[in-house]
This record gives structure tokens, C-alpha cells and sequence, in this order.
């Protein structure tokens, strides 16, 4: 009851925020949202630290940017071809990946990861460097002129609530429950007959293609997309998001996403007001030293509440009602 | 004289080159594999280390004006105490829980440590002299041979091959040994195993930082060269597998030459070559060349 409270309330403050805030930042936060939740289906409910999402997430970048530009598809179409093409890089990385466990996987989602970086960075189509500029937002279904940012915001958060309702549903299904059995104790799984490797398969490729959804939906947003989006530091950046919004939790990885990239925009601000205000000149160099700030969190992150914000406010809740009960 | 219409002096001079990377990628992996045999933590954070020990060089001899000599015995020993630092304060209180974590912290420690350099150095690169004695080149009748990168595979095969006969030839290395295999047995036997584990990391990453010093003269010092170094030497420990000391030497030395003859006959595919054969490797051998199935 009061989950379905909390929904309603998110929704209604998403339906007013265009009017009150930027709309492409709210669009921005939204799809690395996305990203994050699709990251954690990942981690959070099969137990695989997938170290190459950038992958997926900016080889759909790439794969709409082109067929909304250069090949003038229309929307529909060039999101559609921007998922298809994350899922199949996901189908290949994830057959090969899964061949190993624990941490290898890891290794090897990286490895991967890169490979198809210098593949983006050498193809033609991606003007290298450059990246692609200029991706037309064009009509949704021929008639509904996207170049409107508050009529693109509601088609994203569209967007975005859909990817998430199928994301819960995934984790509440049976298939999501045999995943969760794989990420308690594999073994046990593998001897209760689940066919594990294929499990695992669909989940990766289910992650990818979602993670498509909000690269593919970001390049429509700002009209452009870059390396930056298939770099490692950038799957670096969706585990930061997961990891400090709460892993295996719902809603934990669109508030780490809303933070992080807050954080990501404001840091300048935030440094040359510290350095207004202490007097310490350094600071005001804060907003290149984004790495620098992201890696500290990562530590303290790690070290300190491994659960994130919404995992420990979950785990604080259920210990009030346990002293509740014993009092 | 040619072959397959390559002059072998440009065969031979790519095939050094790719001898002295796979030198990097054996040192690095040698690293990454005992560490992961005693910590069970995969060290991220070993490129950063490798470009501190380059940065370390970079400031003692230019800054401080110190010889190369000095700084080559130096640079690895501050970054093995930085080492021991981050393992005292902060790996420690990861052992007991999922690998998972002691990824994500080393790959934090490394966006740490390439802000801090990168707010110092900037991003263009930087780069120290040659050592005199090492300057120049050997005419060997079929090609030049610069001293400096022979010197760099002769003393990264050196140290790599010194760590295995320590590992597996000495008491110090069977404690080592016994330790990845059962650490409470041996704590039970009175072996100090905490200390070993420290020292381990130290070891491990020093390496890391030796291999820096050697890099500094012949590659660019940024703050980022060790993020992708350390990707690859990923993709090299998987096919090499951790299970194996002189495994892991001859995989990166292995690579390394692998990727010097693509530069030749395909200069575009070298980048990813070494993803390519892991990608055969995992489809072949799952396990890694010197991998155990577990």
C-alpha cells in the first residue's frame, strides 16, 4: 500500500517536472536511469558484475544516431534498430562471457567492452573522434513533432516507465525468481535442473537491449552521441550509480543515477562556491576533476554502505520494525 | 631480405617492440596473479600503480634530478609502501566478503589516482631521457638494436623469472604457496599470514610500479596510460589463467610478441588482437591456457 503511495507520488512530481525544471537535463537523468536500472537487473538480481555496459549502451547510442541521420529512418525505427543491435552485441558478449564465473566474467565483459570501443572508434559510420552531431529528433508515429522538449520529456518518460514496469515484472516473474536462486547459490540451482547458462544468457541479453533502450533514447534526447558513452569509464559510471543508490533494490539505481549526474553537472558550481566560501583556491578546479570525486565515492561506497542509500534506509526500516516487535 | 614482402628489419624492429609490451604484460599479470592467489581481490588499481611508478621516475629525475639507477630501485619501493598502505587501511576489510568488492574498490582507487595526477601533469604527456649508458643502438648484421629496449626485456624477464624461482623454489615461496592453498592451516602452523598478505600486495604491485619506471623513457607518461594497459593485461590473464606462475610469463611475453607481428602484416587489427584471441581462447578453452576447471 504504501509502495503504490510512494509510485503515485514519483509519478505526479514526473508529470509536473518539465514545468518546474530543465527539461532535456530531466530527460538526461531519466535515461541514465534507465541505464542503471537495466545495469542492476544484472547485478542486483542474477549476482553478474557486468563490467562492459557501456557497450550496449552506446553502441544503441551509435546505431540510432545513424539511422535517425544518416539514413533518415523515423523514430520508431531508429530506436528499435539501436535496441536490436545492443541485444545481438549482448547475445555474442554474454555467450562468450558466461563461459567463465565470478570474476573472470567481469574481466571478460571489460575485454569485450573495449574491443567494441575501438570498433566505434574506427568505423566510418561513427566519424571517430567527431562522434555524431546533429541527430534530427524528427515525428513520433509521422504526426507528433518531437522537436518540442516538454512533448519529447513525456515520450521518454514514456519511455523509461515502460523499460522499468518491464524490469519489475522480470524480477517478479518466475523466470526473475530463478535468477535470484542463481545469484543465492548456482550449484544449487544447477542441481535443482535449471539450465543455468541459459538463464544467465537471457538475463544478459534482456539488460543489454534495456540498457540500449536508454542509450538509443539519450542520443534522440541530445542530438548527438560520442565515445564517451562506449568508453569503459562509462561502465565504470552505471555501476557507481547502482552501487550508491543500493544493488538488488528497485528504485536504488535511478536515485543513484539522478545523483550521480546531478553531481556530474553541479560539481563546478559546487567547487567554485567552495572556494568562494573557504578561501581554498584549489577547490575551484573541482568541476575537471570529476574522476577524482567519482572514485572517492566508489571507495567510500564500498568501505562504508555496500548496501547504497535505499538498501540501508530498507535494512534501518525492517530493524525499527524488529525492535518494534521485541518491545 | 623479406618475408612475405615485409623488410626484415622492420619485421624484426615491430617483433621488439611487441617483445618489450609482451614484457609489460608479463610483469603486470605475474602481479595480478599472486596478488589474486593470496587476497582474492583482482587489482584494478594495477595500471594506476604501473603509470605512478612512471609518474615517480618522471619527478625523480627531472624534479629532484636523481639518476635513473636510483629512481629504477626507489619508484618500486614507494609504490610498494603505497601499496601496504592501501592494503592496510582499506582491502583488509574486504576479504571476507564477494570478489566483487575488492574490484569495485581498486577501480576506485583508480579514478582517485588519475584525477590527483591529472590536477598535477595535465593530460599531455610527459617522458625522461634514456639513460646514458643505455643510449643508442647495436648493429646486430640484420638490424639496430636500441640498448634501452633490450635492456627493458632483459630486466623485466629478470625480475619476472627471479619472483618464480622465489615461488616455487625457496620455503618463503612455499609458504606463499601453502597460503593460497589453506591461509588458516597455515596460520595454524604459526606463519604470520596477515603480514604475508600485506607484503604479498606490496610485492605485487611494486612489480607494477618497476615495470612504470622501465616504461617511462620509451612511452608517453599520461595519467591514463595505465587504464587501458591494464584492460588488456585483463584479456591476458584470461587466457593465461591465474593458476600458474610461469604461465602467466609466458602468456603476456606470448601476446606481446602476437601483437608485434599483427603490427606488421595488419597494423589496424593490433589493438584488439589480443581480445581476439581471448575470444578464440574462451571458445576453445574455457579454463585458460594454464587454467584448473574448478
Amino acid at each position: 500500500m504504501n509502495k503504490n503511495i510512494g509510485y503515485a507520488v514519483a509519478f505526479a512530481i514526473a508529470l509536473a517536472a518539465p514545468f518546474v525544471g530543465y527539461p532535456v537535463f530531466l530527460m538526461k537523468l531519466l535515461c541514465f536511469g534507465l541505464f542503471a536500472c537495466a545495469f542492476n537487473l544484472l547485478i542486483g538480481y542474477t549476482g553478474l558484475l557486468s563490467f562492459g555496459h557501456a557497450a550496449f549502451f552506446g553502441a544503441a547510442g551509435y546505431f540510432t544516431g545513424h539511422a535517425l541521420g544518416a539514413m533518415g529512418l523515423p523514430v520508431e525505427a531508429g530506436i528499435l534498430l539501436g535496441v536490436a543491435g545492443a541485444a545481438l552485441i549482448g547475445l555474442v558478449m554474454g555467450m562468450l562471457a558466461i563461459r567463465r564465473q565470478g570474476i573472470y566474467f567481469s574481466m571478460i565483459t571489460l575485454a569485450l567492452a573495449q574491443m567494441v570501443y575501438f570498433g566505434f572508434l574506427r568505423a566510418p559510420f561513427t566519424h571517430g573522434e567527431d562522434g555524431l552531431q546533429g541527430v534530427p529528433r524528427g515525428k513520433l508515429l509521422g504526426t507528433i513533432d518531437l522537436s518540442n522538449d516538454i512533448t519529447l520529456y513525456y515520450v521518454v518518460l514514456a519511455i523509461a516507465i515502460a523499460g522499468f514496469a518491464l524490469i519489475v515484472r522480470t524480477i517478479r516473474s518466475p523466470f526473475g525468481q530463478v535468477l535470484k536462486a542463481i545469484k543465492e547459490n548456482e550449484p544449487r540451482a544447477i542441481s535443482l535442473g535449471y539450465d543455468v547458462d541459459r538463464y544467465k544468457l537471457m538475463a544478459f541479453v534482456l539488460s543489454a537491449a534495456l540498457a540500449g533502450l536508454a542509450g538509443a533514447t539519450k542520443t534522440l534526447v541530445l542530438g548527438f552521441e560520442t565515445l564517451t558513452d562506449v568508453h569503459w569509464s562509462m561502465s565504470g559510471l552505471v555501476i557507481l550509480m547502482t552501487l550508491v543508490g543500493g544493488m538488488g533494490t528497485l528504485v536504488g539505481p535511478i536515485l543513484g543515477a539522478f545523483i550521480i549526474i546531478a553531481l556530474e553537472n553541479k560539481l563546478g558550481d559546487l567547487g567554485t562556491w567552495l572556494a568562494r566560501s573557504t578561501g581554498i583556491e584549489w577547490f575551484s578546479t573541482l568541476g575537471e576533476s570529476v574522476g577524482m570525486v567519482t572514485g572517492l565515492i566508489f571507495i567510500v561506497c564500498v568501505l562504508l554502505f555496500r548496501r547504497g542509500i535505499v538498501g540501508e534506509i530498507g535494512a534501518a526500516l525492517a530493524a525499527a520494525a524488529r525492535n518494534r516487535k521485541a518491545a | 631480405m623479406e618475408i612475405f614482402g615485409v623488410p626484415l628489419q622492420a619485421m624484426m624492429s615491430q617483433l621488439l617492440l611487441g617483445l618489450v609490451n609482451g614484457s609489460f604484460y608479463a610483469m603486470l599479470s605475474l602481479g595480478l596473479a599472486v596478488i589474486f592467489g593470496l587476497l582474492n581481490v583482482i587489482n584494478f588499481s594495477h595500471g594506476a600503480l604501473y603509470m605512478m611508478g612512471a609518474f615517480l621516475a618522471f619527478i625523480g629525475v627531472t624534479s629532484l634530478g636523481l639518476n635513473y639507477w636510483v629512481v629504477l630501485l626507489v619508484a618500486p619501493l614507494l609504490v610498494g609502501v603505497f601499496g601496504i598502505l592501501i592494503e592496510k587501511t582499506m582491502l583488509r576489510w574486504l576479504y571476507k566478503l564477494d570478489h566483487l568488492y575488492g574490484l569495485l574498490l581498486t577501480f576506485g582507487i583508480t579514478l582517485l589516482l588519475e584525477g590527483v595526477f591529472r590536477s598535477f601533469f595535465g593530460v599531455s604527456g610527459q617522458s625522461i631521457e634514456v639513460p646514458e649508458m643505455l643510449s643508442g643502438a647495436t648493429n646486430l648484421g640484420f638490424m639496430m638494436l636500441p640498448n634501452y629496449r633490450a635492456w627493458v626485456v632483459f630486466a623485466s624477464l629478470g625480475v619476472c623469472l627471479a619472483t618464480w624461482f622465489v615461488i616455487e623454489k625457496t620455503k618463503l615461496g612455499a609458504y606463499l604457496r601453502a597460503g593460497t592453498e589453506n591461509p588458516k592451516l597455515v596460520e595454524a602452523f604459526g606463519v604470520n599470514v596477515p603480514l604475508m598478505v600485506t607484503l604479498t600486495y606490496g610485492f605485487g604491485v611494486a612489480l607494477a610500479g618497476f615495470a612504470g619506471v622501465l616504461a617511462a623513457p620509451i612511452i608517453n607518461v599520461t595519467p591514463l596510460m595505465g587504464s587501458h594497459l591494464i584492460i588488456v593485461v585483463f584479456a591476458v590473464v584470461v587466457i593465461g589463467g591465474m593458476g600458474s606462475i610461469m604461465g602467466s610469463i609466458l602468456t603476456g611475453l606470448g601476446l606481446g610478441i602476437i601483437e608485434g607481428f599483427t603490427r606488421v602484416f595488419y597494423p589496424e587489427g593490433s589493438e584488439v588482437v589480443v581480445f581476439v584471441v581471448m575470444v578464440i581462447v574462451l571458445m576453445i578453452r574455457p579454463a585458460g591456457l594454464f587454467g584448473k576447471e574448478k
